[in-house]
């Protein structure tokens, strides 16, 4: 790693009270083999625990897994908390059983791209890599 | 505004400087990124931040082979910590991936109970290759965390089993963490951990082999201090080494030495954790009322300088050459019989040292 | 009494019979190797020829995969008679189909009321209860944890006044309700009981069946609430009480769905899930309770995957196992101690969320597999669940996939019809031998508890996740409409189910409402008398009745217990 690049950083969370952490831990271990730092928060988070993790680990991404349908209240809560503790930067993006009506109406709430069960990892990577590269392009630029 | 005598340029760099002054965990957080990452400017924005006051807030290292239980017991410890309303900043360091460079940090799950504790700052570094049981700057996120405020500061190695020996510079107690049927005592022993313990714990103490484990650890102490074993300590402290028992005021006019403890806990439960910080006390007065505290503080101070220095120079002749084609026509040279590798490093050398951009830190006064 | 004569063989006859036997046997090894070189030598298609597991499946089975030593009778006998391989009762689907029991619960307690009066209209004889995320953790529907999640993905029961709505004109002396609840099963079957008996229902009457099977939640599926040791006095707390009171009613269902559909394979499916069994029988007896007092009543649940073959033979080789290790190991004297009964439910995790339509065929072929593998019930899935939960239309669909193999195929009428196919009977035995070595290896480990907290169960399990996921992203393993077929994947036209967002709301208001009238004094008395009891050994299940009849809520009941035996901390495996 040359001097002053930052490695990606995310904290993949498990919100809510279901303990279906397959997803998490299968996106948790692809995004360490491909070069990411991962905070893995464990099971039955807050979104107040997830936020107050996400800001105490200076994460670029906070990626949730959701698969209670819970997402509606999930989501734009730890959006909101983020906002508020001065961290609009940090990318919230997921995953989980979210119907596309939903995905869009997160979408407008500022929640980033949310993966349905079945997406290849490979996807996710890219897509944080690519997310992560307009922003500190932009930051460099500015 | 910032302060005018800030040799910090980076406006940035300022804004987190401000930041931390009014108690804001994210220019904490951030400030401790910039850190880590040896992003440009970073010695000015340490030297700044270690030259406006810091509360020298003890330093609790906490160590052990993989399982042990450390990052329960750091949270067991935190949580006891913050009874008494003491802040408490944390690292917990975990071992980077030498395939891919990421890395899993796991350490926050045991924590959990810590999570929305507004007197507690987590933070989990990879070790990013270093070895030695900490990364490379963990020892600078502690001062950081030291000048933001935090009184307590406790910081987890690693535990993947290796030497990790580095957590004596980063601490002035030092906690090894050992747990029964695992052959644990005869590990410890090869891997030094025997002769960087202040305090040793035996986790997990009651599953079989606990009691067995710390006769191990003390037989093992009897050799390191020429004393003979006590009777075994019944979950909790063996109050012949610590507490305040006649025995062992008799102990201490004989011997200003420092004998570590063997204190059995149950982190789970949480069973032998007061017994542990009661410990911890006594090696800090024996510390502080000794001298020992300032000696080995000054002896951490000499070892970052040396540090410093190292990596100074490291990342200086990274930056001279940054790629092997930088050194083309020295290999040639050298074929020709003109060069040696001594040679070509010395005049290599001389640049960097002549650079005058480069020589001192940037932002820093000598 | 009937005899057969029959001539004795001479000794030169018997030695011919063999003589034609091994010339036999020659033959065919000989034919099957030059069988094998052709094959050899034959193109092969550039696929995986593994099972869904990663077994490794042979291109022909033949009487050479037979073990010579094998008696008939020792490894399959006949249905109903030990080992149980061919099926659990002798007249199997000829006397009584399969349950269809569909799984079902969501919102409120008066909305799933009527969700289950339309369906026994509609001909269910059997209710299976779904409970939402803050009722399986043990938490109110108006506790701050439970925020977004009350009546989302299952029912929300917070006492005895929801339990007893729940249940409102459904005779439970008439109908068998299932529960799916863990952490905190004690509790709601607790309601469960008070419920009955306020309908008049006395506990001997009872059917049915709660899961309480907490070993498999730490080791797959996190629906904890307290550490192993009390939760599992709390299990056997129930066998106790269960065996006196409520002999009809299964205590546990020992489950491998969970496991299996958090990545693990069909050996570890069948191998932890027996040993668990284990586990709870051998702390039945360590209570000091006859094994033949308590074992009947342990049920069983298995996951369904796409692996046809495998799937069946896991089915039997767990008859056998449990057959065998509880009247050899366990020294059962019962046969219905020694018989292993299952619900079966097809596989959540084969289900893609692309062409959602492709699942209704998933599950019928998993639904089939089920049956020939004989279970007791089944729940099929429907194929938006992985969309959101299902809607009507989409659970009708999934009921119907059941009647069709029921009363269509022809499947029912015969028992264990594939039996003696050569490579069933090698992998029924296949997988004995190893869910055998995997026992082996748990009991080196010191047990299943100490494998727990050694999160050695976890790693096994989500090291096969990992290498299944692998196969499927490297395309070596065809998943249709997802990494191959995807023409038309994009779009997703069917319907989904929204849950009413009031839900919440009145749920709370609920709750509200039964804080205020209840006797504050009943409740802090029963409370205070169940944590004196969770502090000795006494058995906890009429104290919890007593906090149910007082309307303590379920969080109230979980906390004045956690008092004394603590909390469950995740551990950190990956």
């Amino acid at each position: 790693m040359s001097e002053g690049e930052r490695k990606i950083r995310v904290l993949v969370a498990k919100p809510g009270l279901d303990g279906h952490d397959r997803g998490a831990k299968v996106i948790a271990s692809s995004f360490r083999d491909a070069g990411f730092e991962v905070i893995y928060t464990g099971l039955h988070q807050t979104p107040e625990m997830i936020v107050n993790a996400a800001i105490q680990e200076d994460v670029d991404v906070v990626a949730m897994s959701v698969l209670s349908g819970a997402h509606m209240t999930l989501f734009p809560r730890v959006r909101r908390l983020l906002d508020e503790a001065g961290a609009d930067d940090i990318l919230l993006t997921g995953g989980g059983i979210i119907p596309e009506d939903d995905v869009r109406a997160l979408g407008e709430q500022g929640v980033g791209r949310l993966f349905g069960p079945g997406t290849p990892t490979g996807e996710a990577i890219a897509y944080v890599r690519e997310w992560h590269r307009e922003k500190t392009g932009a930051a460099n630029a500015g | 505004m910032s302060d005018p005598s800030s040799s910090v340029t980076d406006p940035a760099h300022l804004a987190l400087l401000d930041g931390i002054r009014e108690g804001k965990r994210v220019a904490l957080a951030r400030a401790i990124s910039v850190i880590e990452n040896e992003r440009p400017g970073f010695q000015a924005l340490l030297h700044d931040l270690l030259t406006r006051g810091r509360s020298g807030g003890a330093r609790l290292g906490i160590t052990g082979p993989p399982g042990a239980g450390k990052s329960s017991l750091v949270s067991e410890i935190a949580r006891r910590w913050r009874e008494g309303e003491e802040g408490v900043g944390i690292v917990a360091v975990d071992p980077t991936s030498p395939y891919s460079g990421g890395a899993l940090l796991g350490d926050r799950i045991r924590m959990n109970d810590l999570a929305l504790d507004e007197g507690i700052f987590i933070r989990s570094m990879a070790s990013r290759g270093s070895l030695g049981g900490l990364a490379t700057t963990t020892k600078e996120v502690l001062d950081v965390m030291d000048a933001f405020g935090f009184p307590r500061l406790l910081v987890e190695t690693v535990g993947v089993g290796q030497t990790e020996l580095e957590i004596t510079g980063a601490a002035d107690t030092v906690v090894v963490v050992l747990v029964p049927e695992s052959g644990d005592g005869i590990q410890a022993m090869k891997a030094g951990l025997m002769e960087i313990a202040d305090i040793f714990v035996v986790n997990k103490s009651d599953r079989p082999g606990a009691d067995r484990l710390v006769k191990e650890v003390r037989s093992a102490l009897h050799y390191r201090t020429g004393r003979t074993g006590r009777t075994p300590a019944h979950h909790g402290v063996d109050h012949s080494r610590v507490g305040g028992g006649a025995e062992e005021t008799e102990e201490q006019e004989e011997d200003t030495g420092w004998v570590p403890p063997v204190v059995q806990t149950m982190a789970q439960t949480g069973d032998g954790v007061d017994e542990l910080l009661e410990a911890v006390a006594k090696h800090r007065q024996w510390l502080d009322e000794t001298g020992e505290l300032e000696r080995r503080r000054r002896r951490r101070t000499l070892e970052r300088i040396r540090d410093v220095l190292d990596r100074e120079l490291k990342r200086r002749v990274r930056r001279e050459l940054s790629t092997d084609d930088d050194l083309q026509d020295e290999l040639d040279r050298i074929d020709a019989g003109d060069a040696t590798a001594y040679s070509v490093a010395a005049s290599i050398l001389g640049r960097i040292a002549l650079d005058p951009e480069t020589a001192p830190l940037p932002g820093i006064d000598r | 009494m009937s005899t057969i004569e029959r001539e004795v063989p001479s000794t030169e006859e018997l030695r011919k019979e063999l003589r034609r036997k091994e010339e036999e046997l020659r033959d065919l090894r000989a034919r099957v190797e030059a069988w094998e070189a052709e094959y050899e030598k034959a193109p092969k298609r550039d696929v995986l020829f593994t099972s869904i597991s990663g077994r490794e499946v042979e291109p022909l089975y033949t009487p050479l995969d037979r073990s010579d030593d094998d008696l008939y009778l020792d490894e399959l006998g006949l249905p109903g008679r030990y080992p149980f391989t061919r099926g659990p009762y002798g007249t199997m689907y000829r006397t009584r189909l399969w349950t269809m029991r569909q799984f079902a619960g969501f919102a409120t307690a008066e909305e799933t009321n009527e969700r289950y009066h339309y369906l026994l209209k509609n001909g269910q004889t059997g209710l299976s209860v779904a409970f939402d995320f803050p009722t399986l953790m043990g938490y109110d529907s108006d506790h701050p944890r439970s925020l977004g999640e009350v009546g989302v993905c299952g029912v929300a029961i917070s006492s005895l006044d929801d339990m007893e709505t729940l249940f409102d004109g459904i005779p439970l002396d008439k109908v068998s309700v299932s529960m799916t609840i863990n952490g905190p099963a004690i509790i709601l079957f607790c309601f469960y009981v008070a419920a009955a008996e306020k309908q008049g229902v006395s506990p001997e009457k009872l059917r049915g069946t709660v899961q309480n099977d907490i070993l498999k939640e730490y080791q797959a599926q996190h629906a904890w609430v307290f550490p192993p040791e009390p939760a599992l006095r709390a299990i056997v707390d129930m066998f106790e009480w269960c065996s006196d009171h409520a002999p009809s009613y299964n205590p546990i269902s020992i489950s491998g769905y969970h496991i299996r559909e958090a990545g693990a394979t069909a050996a570890q499916e069948l191998a932890f899930t027996l040993r668990n069994g284990f586990e709870y029988v051998e702390r039945g007896l360590a209570r000091g309770l006859d094994v033949d007092a308590f074992a009947p009543r342990l049920s069983f649940f298995f996951d369904i995957h796409n692996d046809f073959f495998e799937e069946i033979a896991k089915l039997r080789a767990a008859r056998r196992i449990w057959a065998r290790r509880m009247k050899e190991v366990y020294g059962a004297k019962n046969p219905a101690s020694w018989r292993l009964r299952t619900h079966c439910q097809t596989a959540g995790v084969t289900l893609t969320a692309q062409q959602p339509e492709n699942n209704i065929v998933r599950v019928a072929y998993q639904a089939m597999a089920a049956a020939l593998g004989g279970t007791q019930s089944l729940h099929t899935n429907s194929m938006d669940e992985t969309l959101a939960l299902p809607t009507e239309k989409s659970v009708r669909i999934a009921l119907r996939t059941q009647q069709v193999l029921a009363h269509e195929t022809g499947v029912p009428n015969t028992i264990d019809p594939l039996a003696g196919s050569y490579y069933l009977e090698a992998l029924t035995d296949e997988l004995e031998g190893e869910a055998e070595e995997l026992f082996a290896e748990i009991d080196e480990l010191g047990g299943v508890v100490p494998g727990i907290e050694a999160g050695w169960f976890q790693r096994e399990i989500s090291s096969s996740a990992m290498r299944q996921q692998e196969e499927v992203e490297r395309g070596e393993r065809v998943i249709v409409g997802l990494n191959d077929f995807t023409d038309g994947s994009e779009e997703v036209t069917i319907d989904t189910l929204k849950v009413d967002p009031t839900v919440e709301e009145r749920q709370r208001a609920r709750m509200a409402a039964l804080r205020e009238r209840r006797d504050d004094d009943a409740v802090e008395r029963t409370l205070a008398a169940l944590t004196a009891a969770a502090a000795t050994g006494e058995n906890l299940v009429p104290r919890i009745l007593d906090c149910a009849r007082a309307y303590c809520t379920l969080y109230e009941i979980r906390h004045a217990m956690e008092e004394v035996f603590g909390a469950y901390k995740e551990p950190v495996f990956f």
